[in-house]
């Protein structure tokens, strides 16, 4: 079971009002690594995230993780959306929003047992936000925001994690909290896979690296990832060819993928 | 007086019956509404409410009655059918949310009202009153529509109860409760559908014209005085219900006013007084916060005075004039009067012959400000490397900000400095 790939992403191709934003992306994850998903803006990194949550249909490809498709495992997956995706003016404290992580289909019409309150309260603990938890959330800092979201996900008691830019407006001491965080899920043996966009950091914080600019540039160890050419690759401007043939697809219409070639299991 | 014991009396079945009617109505719409409210969707509600016009007709035209009930669904399925539209053009068209609002709103509502003319002037002989959707009439209300609002808005506050949790996390963060594997859709469909029922019995009191602030106004009034969901609905639908209440009452006492547009008043006053007098999120506390910040800047920059005047003549406590103290800065009148009043009510100051002089709690506070303003400037030099001729105005404002926790964090990260960048001694 170890040694099956944590996320595996299989000729995934995904488009905006059939625009192209991710080409025929395909790698493979190992379990047990603090992973980055690296790229300039608009490289499509957030997508392929999304795709794989299940948030966006792929035009083709599919994404699974620990070898089965997203439906079957969903209890082992944790998502941290952006931060800025919700309105934080919404009256709710850090505690409901942590105790979110709990809701599951078998229990949304119910009360939240103890033992739920039990795992979110840990949770908060661990972000260093317990002290918060009957806090306001339009009252948090960037970084306190942060690390709720982080708690829920913490709290959903995954062995997946997806986590979309949560070093995003935070300030450095919170950055390295966050980090040693990381860290000790790793040593619990748990996957994060962390969409970044900071290069300076990104060596020293990710033992594996996934490079992207609409393709797949490079996936592999930090080590054999961060090179000068491939860094030149992704960052060198997105191929011209490439996306002149992506707004011929959105002007004219056409498909993306003829019937019968869309790679889905 | 007489009017309002008359009123609260019930005497009269039919006020006892509309007045029900209303309340119900009021407190149903806005516990549906407050969600509508989160979710930005306040237009969406109002679109609803115009779409539905053309199914009334429709329904009274196949069925060739006024039956509360089959009024109402027809008025269902033409809302479901707007909604549905709503959500297909935004999807499949390049079209904007707000103009695709405005255009189902505006398509389905002119089509409600030219079939609506066109049976007036059929001639059938029931037709009567059917404009009544148009504006509401909550006093043309029946016994038999009273038990069908009454069912129907228990029912809307059960389903309510039974959904919180899922449209609590679909108003929050869709795509989170998506990725949970959630029956994001199912809750969407209830939620939406108890919209529709919402505004469907909602517009016998108050029309179609009216009926968005019915469903919006009592959450954005609610919104102002708590920060907790529950809290929230909860004050919401009193608000509701008392808009209401208060309709019911004036058009029996002015059987001449219409009880919808006075609900709608109503209503409108309290989302009013809850934005400008709300604890915290009210217009006026923010004012009043001002004014406190703006009192403390002038006290604090009086006890600065006080500290600097005495640590230039080497005794702290030293007696101060009017004359110093001007010579110092020229405070205005209004504020050199303001803060030595306050000062000497604090017991800050005290007031001797020839001027006043700093107490033992007033040399403290003044020695905080004076540090609190040098430790600022030594954290821009140091941390921010500003020019030393550049940090004074930001000093200045910044002393009166500082709370203690970060004035701690200020001293632990600056090592504890004796000096401010001018080489004076910041006092501990």
């Amino acid at each position: 079971m170890m040694n099956e790939p944590a996320l595996e992403v299989h000729n995934l191709t995904v488009s905006y009002h059939r625009k192209p934003v991710l080409w025929d992306v395909d790698f493979a994850l190992p379990q047990g690594k603090i992973i980055g998903i690296i790229g300039p803006n608009g490289s499509g990194k957030t997508t392929l995230l999304k795709t794989i949550m299940g948030l966006l249909k792929p035009d083709s490809g599919y994404a699974e993780l620990l070898g089965k498709p997203l439906d079957n495992i969903r209890d082992r997956v944790g998502y941290v959306p952006q931060r800025e995706s919700v309105d934080w003016d919404f009256p709710a404290s850090v505690m409901d929003v942590v105790l979110m992580g709990r809701y599951r289909k078998d229990n949304l019409f119910k009360r939240l047992s103890k033992q739920d309150k039990s795992i979110a309260t840990e949770a908060l603990e661990k972000v260093n936000m317990l002290e918060f938890a009957n806090r306001q959330i339009s009252q948090l800092s960037g970084g306190q925001q942060q690390r709720v979201f982080i708690a829920r996900s913490l709290a959903q008691q995954a062995d997946i994690y997806l986590m979309d830019e949560p070093f995003v407006g935070v300030d450095a001491a919170t950055e390295e909290s966050i980090l040693k965080l990381l860290i000790d899920m790793r040593a619990e043996g748990k996957t994060v896979v962390i969409v970044h966009h900071d290069l300076q950091t990104a060596q020293s914080y990710f033992n594996w690296i996934v490079l992207l600019n609409t393709r797949l540039v490079a996936c592999g160890p930090t080590a054999d990832v961060f090179t000068d050419e491939n860094l030149k690759e992704a960052y060198g401007g997105r191929l011209n060819l490439l996306s002149k043939m992506g707004e011929l697809i959105s002007e004219k219409e056409f498909p993306l993928r003829e019937r019968g070639f869309d790679d889905k299991k | 007086m007489e009017a309002l014991l008359d009123f609260f009396s019930f005497a009269d079945p039919n006020v006892r019956l509309v007045t029900l009617g209303t309340v119900l109505l009021g407190a149903a719409a806005a516990v549906v509404g407050s969600f509508a409210f989160l979710r930005k969707r306040a237009l969406v509600g109002d679109a609803i409410a115009h779409a539905i016009l053309p199914g009334i007709v429709l329904a009274y035209v196949l069925s060739d009655s006024k039956n509360t009930l089959v009024l109402m669904a027809g008025a269902l399925v033409s809302g479901w059918v707007a909604l549905l539209s709503m959500d297909y053009l935004s999807n499949k068209t390049k079209l904007k949310t707000d103009t695709v609002i405005g255009l189902i709103l505006s398509v389905f509502f002119g089509l409600g009202i030219f079939m609506l003319t066109a049976v007036q002037h059929t001639g059938r002989g029931n037709q009567a009153g059917l404009d009544k959707f148009l504006f509401g009439k909550a006093a043309s209300m029946t016994q038999n529509d009273v038990y069908i609002f009454a069912a129907l808005s228990i029912i809307l506050i059960l389903l309510t109860f039974v959904f919180f949790k899922a449209f609590k996390i679909v108003a929050f963060n869709r795509d989170y409760a998506l990725t949970l594997g959630l029956p994001v859709k199912l809750a969407e469909f209830v939620l939406a559908t108890l919209t529709v029922l919402a505004i469907t019995t909602g517009i016998q009191a108050v029309g179609v014209v009216l009926m968005a602030a019915l469903l919006i106004t009592p959450a954005a009034a609610a919104r102002s005085w708590t920060n907790a969901l529950v809290s929230m609905i909860l004050i919401a639908a009193f608000l509701g219900a008392f808009g209401g209440l208060v309709g019911s009452f004036i058009s029996y006492t002015a059987p001449k006013m219409p009880t919808g547009p006075w609900i709608v008043m109503a209503l409108s006053f309290f989302a009013l007084f809850s934005l400008l007098f709300a604890p915290k999120r009210g217009v006026f506390s923010k004012l009043k916060l001002q004014r406190k910040n703006r009192e403390k800047i002038i006290t604090e920059n009086f006890l600065k005075a006080f500290y600097l005047l005495g640590e230039r003549s080497g005794n702290p406590q030293q007696i101060i004039s009017r004359e110093a103290l001007l010579s110092y800065r020229d405070f205005p009148p209004a504020e050199f009067q303001f803060a030595l009043r306050t000062l000497k009510k604090n017991l800050h100051v005290i007031a001797l012959e020839g001027g006043w002089r700093l107490s033992k709690t007033g040399l403290e506070e003044g020695a905080r400000v004076v540090r609190l303003h040098r430790l600022w400037e030594m954290y821009l030099t140091e941390r921010m490397n500003f020019k030393s001729d550049h940090i004074h105005p930001n000093a200045e404002t910044m002393e009166h900000v500082i709370t203690p926790e970060l004035e701690a964090e200020l001293i632990k990260e600056l090592n504890h400095p004796e000096k401010d960048p001018h080489e004076s001694t910041i006092p501990y």
